[in-house]
């Protein structure tokens, strides 16, 4: 996790928000910076995450986690992490016909795919288990990442009711945490993924928004990082908090700052 | 049941895993050179002719076959990834980026897979560039040979020269062996190194029945074979370790050509709201999810200026780990452009992967041309030029 992130976003992993919807957002960038953070955030705060990695191989995810100082393999062990690798299963789907429903099994349909083994893995992978009650914080679902699914062939309907389902469960029966990212295709030539994005920016609670500087590329300033509060729940003077932080992402670790402080510009 | 199947139990898995965090241990080890995507020891992997490790992460690159593009790239193309080509609008310079990519496999002494709708392979592998050899690069040669300490190697090869570059003992790192070679575009590759060479050819006419089935499929059936077929040969040959026969140490290249053109029977270049424009994208994961499982990298020329809808190209582009693409002056209005007079088209490199890290390999450099001379594909930055033609313009003018 990112020290500087969390200050930002003024939590700790020993306070940890429960029952909130988080959506990661990235536009002609990558934003799955913030996806090792929440990972490494959640491991840390002792919650128990259920991963569902489509984009990268669990070897590069471990690798990274090892640069924030958490080791996905041990929480993997000690049943703290379950992760579904998408690339490996996608294989394994494809190539044998499965007896028993498989997560990815909407590979295998010509038309538009059911997602509903995807949702009763993470159903099962999150259910309280009787002896470890007590172990875990909360439960918290990580997706990495929607838009994947849009490409594989599931509509966004589909995507938003899985996102839907999960969120009942997991927000508000488990009182956990969903982080999603999806990519903003920016546009209008994409609808499927416009309609997800907009779909999800309704029911978040917290919105992350990543995008390359207007400016084109720069070496010392990556992109630019908007963070959207909501509070649902309350309607206060501050219903919408809107604050806009510039990003350099380093070995280990990513700064932040306010735009136009850059080090490098100072 | 389903919570812990689909996360891995191979055994290939715990070998790695005993390193990196062994319970009650620390879990921060100091890692050596990895492939992208393998867990394996990483020594053994550095011993494969054509690879080097990646100086930022320790992952194993090979060469595109162009040197001045594998130092765009961040050194090369990682082992387990897929490299994107968009094509210029003629075709002309990606059938180039492709050959290069072939005839490096030949030279390092790796595995081809060539797939292709259009060209037969085997013709495809023909017209393979041949390799520059002056008298230094041969001098370099000789030496390396000269160090195994047989009676054989006394004998200079003269026409099955490639063999002089492997090793005679894998005793340790292969250092002899070089990373990127330059080819000679005007001549062909020896047919003894086509002949000495493993390759295997998927050409889709011969592939598919005459009758196409009449159900519709989940995939197109052109790129289902496609896939049943890299996916055989990698389990066949021992690409992914999980064959207990084969224990194979080499590289597979993979080279798929005009994916996504109307000879594949996708019709994404044709119709701009087909009913199921996710065969192309359903076939770049499972590919991926296989590469990525294996000691193979893959080059795909996309003919994505044919696409008609947009977010097919923006997805295609997520999908894949490294994208370059091609713009070809010519027929266009930058060709009269004296900017761009000494060049033939502009090289955009639109996506670097992040493996194992958090940044990728970006380069400082944006603004890049390319030049087909006589000989050489060579790729130069054009910014000194604009800035000189800026400076002489006013001077001009003054």
């Amino acid at each position: 996790m990112f020290p500087e992130l969390n200050d930002l976003l003024n939590t700790t992993p020993d306070k940890v928000e429960q029952g909130k919807l988080t959506l990661l957002c990235d536009a002609q960038t990558d934003g799955s910076f913030l996806l090792h953070h929440f990972l490494s955030f959640y491991l840390r705060a002792n919650c128990k995450v259920c991963f569902v990695a489509l984009t990268q191989s669990f070897s590069h995810y471990s690798i990274v986690a090892q640069k924030l100082g958490v080791s996905l393999t041990t929480a993997r062990e000690r049943g703290q992490l379950v992760v579904l690798e998408g690339l490996k299963s996608s294989v394994d789907v494809f190539f044998r016909a499965q007896e028993e429903p498989h997560p990815l099994q909407f590979l295998r349909k010509a038309s538009a795919g059911d997602l509903q083994p995807l949702y009763e893995f993470v159903q099962e992978a999150l259910k309280p288990v009787d002896g470890e009650e007590a172990a875990w914080r909360c439960p918290v679902l990580l997706m990495d990442d929607l838009s994947v699914l849009l490409s594989l062939g599931v509509g966004a309907v589909a995507v938003l009711d899985l996102v839907h389902y999960c969120r009942a469960t997991v927000c508000c029966k488990l009182k956990g945490n969903l982080v999603a990212l999806v990519h903003d295709s920016g546009g209008a030539e994409d609808e499927e993924s416009n309609t997800l994005l907009n779909g999800l920016s309704h029911q978040s609670h917290l919105i992350l928004r990543v995008e390359g500087l207007a400016t084109g590329f720069c070496r010392d300033v990556h992109g630019q990082l908007t963070i959207l509060r909501r509070t649902l729940s309350q309607p206060t003077v501050q219903g919408e908090r809107r604050l806009t932080y510039q990003y350099k992402i380093q070995d280990k670790n990513v700064s932040f700052f306010a735009r136009g402080m850059s080090p490098a510009v100072l | 049941m389903a919570a812990t199947a689909p996360c891995g139990s191979g055994a290939e898995e715990t070998g790695s895993e005993a390193a990196a965090g062994k319970p009650g241990g620390t879990s921060f080890q100091r890692k050596g050179p990895r492939a992208g995507g393998l867990d394996r020891g990483g020594s053994r992997l550095v011993s494969i002719a054509g690879t080097r490790p990646s100086v930022r992460n320790g992952q194993l690159l090979v060469s595109t076959g162009l040197p001045a593009l594998d130092q765009l790239l961040g050194g090369g193309l990682a082992v387990g990834t897929v490299l994107l080509i968009e094509e210029d609008k003629y075709d002309i310079y990606s059938p180039l980026l492709f050959k290069y990519f072939l005839a490096e496999g030949i030279i390092s002494g790796h595995t081809l897979l060539v797939a292709s709708a259009k060209e037969d392979p085997a013709d495809i592998l023909q017209e393979l560039p041949a390799p520059l050899l002056d008298n230094h690069c041969k001098k370099e040669f000789d030496e390396d040979s000269c160090n195994d300490k047989t009676p054989e190697s006394n004998i200079e090869m003269k026409i099955a020269w490639r063999y002089q570059l492997l090793p005679k003992m894998q005793a340790g790192p292969v250092s002899s062996s070089r990373f990127g070679h330059y080819y000679d575009v005007s001549k062909r590759i020896p047919q003894e190194l086509i002949e000495a060479s493993k390759w295997y050819g998927f050409f889709l006419p011969e592939k598919l029945s005459s009758s196409l089935p009449a159900e519709p499929c989940y995939l197109t059936h052109g790129y289902l074979k496609l896939l049943q077929f890299i996916q055989s040969i990698i389990y066949e040959d021992g690409f992914d370790g999980t064959n207990p026969q084969k224990k194979q140490k080499n590289i597979l290249r993979i080279g798929i050509q005009n994916l996504g053109s109307p000879l594949w029977g996708d019709d994404i270049c044709c119709t701009e709201n087909c009913d199921n424009n996710h065969n192309l994208t359903k076939f770049l994961y499972v590919l991926r999810g296989l590469l990525r499982n294996s000691l193979s990298a893959c080059i795909i020329t996309v003919p994505s200026h044919l696409i008609q809808n947009k977010a097919v190209i923006a997805r295609v582009a997520n999908l894949s780990d490294t994208v370059v693409g091609l713009e070809s002056f010519m027929g266009s209005e930058k060709e009269t452009n004296p900017l761009y007079k000494d060049y033939h088209g502009l090289i955009h490199i639109r996506k670097i992967p992040r493996l194992n890290n958090l940044t990728g390999d970006i380069s400082d450099v944006k603004d890049l041309a390319f030049k087909l001379k006589r000989k050489l594909f060579t790729i130069e930055a054009y910014q000194n030029i604009k800035a000189k033609l800026t400076c002489e313009n006013i001077i001009d003018n003054f």
